[in-house]
């Protein structure tokens, strides 16, 4: 149990829907969600495929704890290759549509082909039909969500969509789903647009069963209690969201600002957290209306924020003063400090436009930042960009093409393509700030060492939650290592890339790893699914799943050169703060890496390392 | 003493573990659906506002129910539905001002709040305390507690 043991096969082109069984052993070997899902989607899928061809497939998956009381055990995740990075993708979401898609008795979508029209998929536990959406295509995330809930007539409906960024091919399109949650990275949105599947509506009602009942509901319970009980999980996060990092990184001088020119911004604490609780002077409210979580998660670090409706971006449309989702670290810091904008409620504004078209706010605001710096030098003028004046800095710049992007218009689609392709476009390589074309995220990895690795080693490019060495870096979590020193961070990052992948793959939410290991997750693993779950076995499947991405990626075309960093990260050292004088030291990991791993110096996974995980 | 929920919506996020809870404890599985609480999420106010059955002492349901299923439990002061009564008939879904005694298709009857029999399952999932377990007769001691400090504007002003 815990698995429903069942799965949906839906071919777009045919326009059929297949019941077929949970391959067990697989189940065994991966776990689920990330892992389950890449095993099936590699055993499927040619590497070399386009992704966005109607040969590429997708994958919507749970893990065995999604839909469970085991605390944050919602998850879904987005399973394909990637359009933005031509590797492996897989986007993680939170919000109520992973256990409405267990609780209707399904434990992944296979999505194949593509549909003649627009169309939308409607699951009513075993009642799964593929019906017209061409009254929606065009609509933005909001419209379609409520409207199919309208059409329906059913409140409880829960329904992840793409707005017309995915129909129109930005390539870090996301899936929203619950209006403000994401399967963000990698353009997971581009793909279900690419297959003219614009919704996926849910209403389950079947419930999820575990295996051990009672000795699952202790457990759970007991972990639960030990979220409550720490620092970051039970006070710093439901107060402040992830949003408390800003400040602390500011400091530490690895707050990437202007296009990774700088790693401290000046105006940091006018879009941090404790910005967002102050009161405005305008209307006296803070920007934080209050905290949410996610489908069973008891820390509940998501920010509903209402704007200043005095705010010049929403002053002709008021309906946009209604509270949604506010900025996270990752949004704050990509369309604030990565575009010199310290403009707190431009910064909101320009989330709710990610939200509401479905756009990756650390790809745009990554690729607005890098258009910044081109406008600077001139590469870029008024006259290309539609009349708006792309400075560091300008609020008016952000809010104007985050809406342009989103809707795919104008110079938007233009900004859509990701860093890498527009600064190439434009003769400037060198500016984009990516690995594998998918853009950074907040840690510069000149202050926090491991971050480069972690960057340049991502399965699925650039991106901070397949290592997450920041707790470890930053925060001491399991135990504190410097950040400015490159010793043993390859060691590190191999042990995080391992056990995330293992999280993943359960159906918790990453975040609970400040206060959770794998000897947190085992038990109610153990508890809940058939099969002897220990931390040991976990990891090994963890690592088997991290290995599976890498042979995925090098059959697609990747090679060791891809695991790199830009040159401005490499060659270019920090101006100022704790890291001053250094530039990332990924050197003096990558050939560590790859040794502890298993990898031959070019990367590849030895056989010896295949047979040893059962590859 | 006679207990009741005490429901603190402010203090509410919106996880649903009491929804998890409430249908674990009837069913053993985790089924949000079948959940006699609610959260609701009135996302245009950002409110998450938990809800369900508050034991009125002249119950509509139990007055509306033409088979006599629904009985008093003097001990809890609950009105419990008793299943092998029941018919399914939902005249009382209709004579519930509140909605929250709801039919439930997969047993044919109707469910409503139990208390869990004295211990309800929700209070205790909660992670907040928007959710809790206090005398009855209680239900309003921490807004009064808030309102005395309030309203004492004359010793405040000597400490």
């Amino acid at each position: 149990m815990s698995w429903t043991g069942k799965f949906l096969r839906i071919d777009l082109s045919a326009g059929t829907v297949k019941t077929e069984a949970l391959n067990r052993d697989w189940a065994r070997q991966y776990l689920g969600q990330r892992g389950l899902a890449t095993k099936y989607f590699t055993e499927e899928v040619d590497p070399k495929v386009e992704p966005l061809a109607p040969e590429n497939k997708m994958i919507f998956t749970t893990g065995p704890l999604t839909g469970t009381a085991a605390s944050t055990g919602g998850r879904y995740s987005v399973v394909t290759k990637g359009p933005l990075t031509g590797c492996i993708a897989c986007s993680n979401s939170g919000g109520f549509f992973g256990n409405e898609l267990k609780n209707a008795g399904w434990d992944m979508i296979i999505v194949e082909g593509r549909s003649p029209k627009p169309v939308y998929l409607s699951i009513e536990n075993e009642t799964v039909e593929i019906r017209d959406a061409s009254a929606y295509w065009g609509k933005t995330v909001w419209e379609t969500e409520n409207g199919l809930k309208a059409d329906h007539q059913d409140p409880l409906l829960r329904v992840a969509s793409i707005g017309a960024a995915g129909e129109k091919g930005v390539l870090y399109a996301c899936i929203v789903n619950d209006l403000h949650r994401a399967a963000g990275r990698s353009g997971v949105g581009a793909v279900m647009g690419s297959k003219n599947l614009k919704a996926v509506a849910v209403r389950g009602t079947r419930g999820v069963r575990v295996k051990d009942p009672d000795r699952f509901m202790a457990v759970a319970t007991e972990q639960k209690k030990v979220l409550a009980d720490n620092a970051v999980t039970g006070q710093g996060l439901p107060k402040f969201g992830t949003q408390v990092l800003m400040n602390v990184i500011n400091e530490l001088g690895a707050l990437p600002t202007r296009n990774f020119r700088e790693v401290q911004f000046e105006g940091a604490h006018k879009i941090s957290a404790e910005a967002m609780h102050e009161p405005r002077p305008t209307d006296g409210k803070p920007n934080l209306a209050t905290n949410g979580a996610c489908f069973g998660c008891t820390i509940a670090c998501g920010r509903i924020s209402r704007m200043d409706p005095g705010h010049f971006s929403i002053t002709s449309r008021p309906q946009y003063s209604e509270p949604s989702g506010g900025v996270e670290y990752e949004a704050a810091w990509a369309m604030g400090s990565d575009c010199g904008v310290d403009d707190l409620e431009a910064c909101t504004f320009a989330n709710f436009m990610c939200n509401e078209h479905g756009i990756d706010p650390i790809s745009f605001g990554s690729t607005l930042a890098a258009a910044m710096e081109l406008y600077e030098t001139g590469v870029l003028t008024k006259e290309m960009t539609g009349g708006v004046e792309l400075k560091f800095g300008s609020a008016e710049a952000l809010v104007k093409m985050a809406e342009l992007t989103g809707r795919g218009e104008g110079f938007g689609l233009e900004l859509g393509q990701g860093s890498r392709r527009f600064c190439a476009k434009y003769g400037h390589p060198e500016l984009s700030m990516t690995v594998k074309s998918q853009e950074f995220p907040a840690y510069d990895p000149r202050g926090i060492q491991g971050m480069g690795l972690t960057y340049a080693t991502s399965n699925r490019g650039a991106c901070h939650l397949r290592s997450y060495t920041v707790a470890s870096e930053v925060l001491g979590i399991p135990f504190k290592t410097d950040p400015l020193s490159t010793d043993g961070k390859a060691a590190l990052v191999k042990a995080f890339q391992d056990a995330t992948a293992a999280f993943d793959a359960s159906g918790i939410c990453i975040f609970t790893t400040f206060a959770w290991s794998l000897e947190n997750l085992a038990p109610q693993l153990d508890a809940a699914c058939e099969g002897e779950w220990t931390p040991e076995v976990l990891l090994e499947v963890g690592e088997r799943i991290w290995t599976l991405e890498r042979q995925f990626n090098l059959a697609a075309g990747m090679t060791a050169k891809d695991d790199t960093l830009p040159k401005r990260l490499l060659k270019d050292a920090a101006k100022t703060g704790p890291a001053k004088g250094l530039t990332s030291g990924l050197d003096k990991m990558l050939p560590e890496y790859y040794q502890l791993r298993g990898w031959t110096p070019d990367g590849v996974p030895t056989p010896e390392t295949l047979s040893r995980l059962a590859l | 003493m006679q207990r009741a929920l005490l429901i603190l919506p402010e203090k509410c996020t919106g996880c649903r573990q009491c929804e998890m809870a409430c249908s674990f404890e009837k069913d053993r599985s985790f089924n949000p659906s079948k959940s006699r609480i609610r959260v609701f999420d009135i996302h245009s106010q950002a409110r998450f506002i938990p809800y369900t059955c508050t034991q009125c002492s002249q119950a509509w349901c139990l007055h509306a129910c033409p088979v006599d299923a629904i009985r008093v439990d003097l001990s809890l002061g609950t009105k419990v539905v008793h299943d092998s009564l029941c018919v399914g008939c939902k005249v009382c879904t209709i004579a519930c001002p509140f909605g929250t005694i709801n039919y439930n298709a997969d047993s044919g009857k109707v469910a409503k709040c139990d208390l869990c029999g004295g211990d309800p399952a929700c209070a205790k999932a909660c992670p907040t305390g928007a959710i809790t377990y206090v005398d009855a007769e209680q239900t309003g001691y921490g807004k009064m507690r808030h309102w005395a400090v309030k309203t004492d504007t004359q010793t405040a002003a000597q400490v």
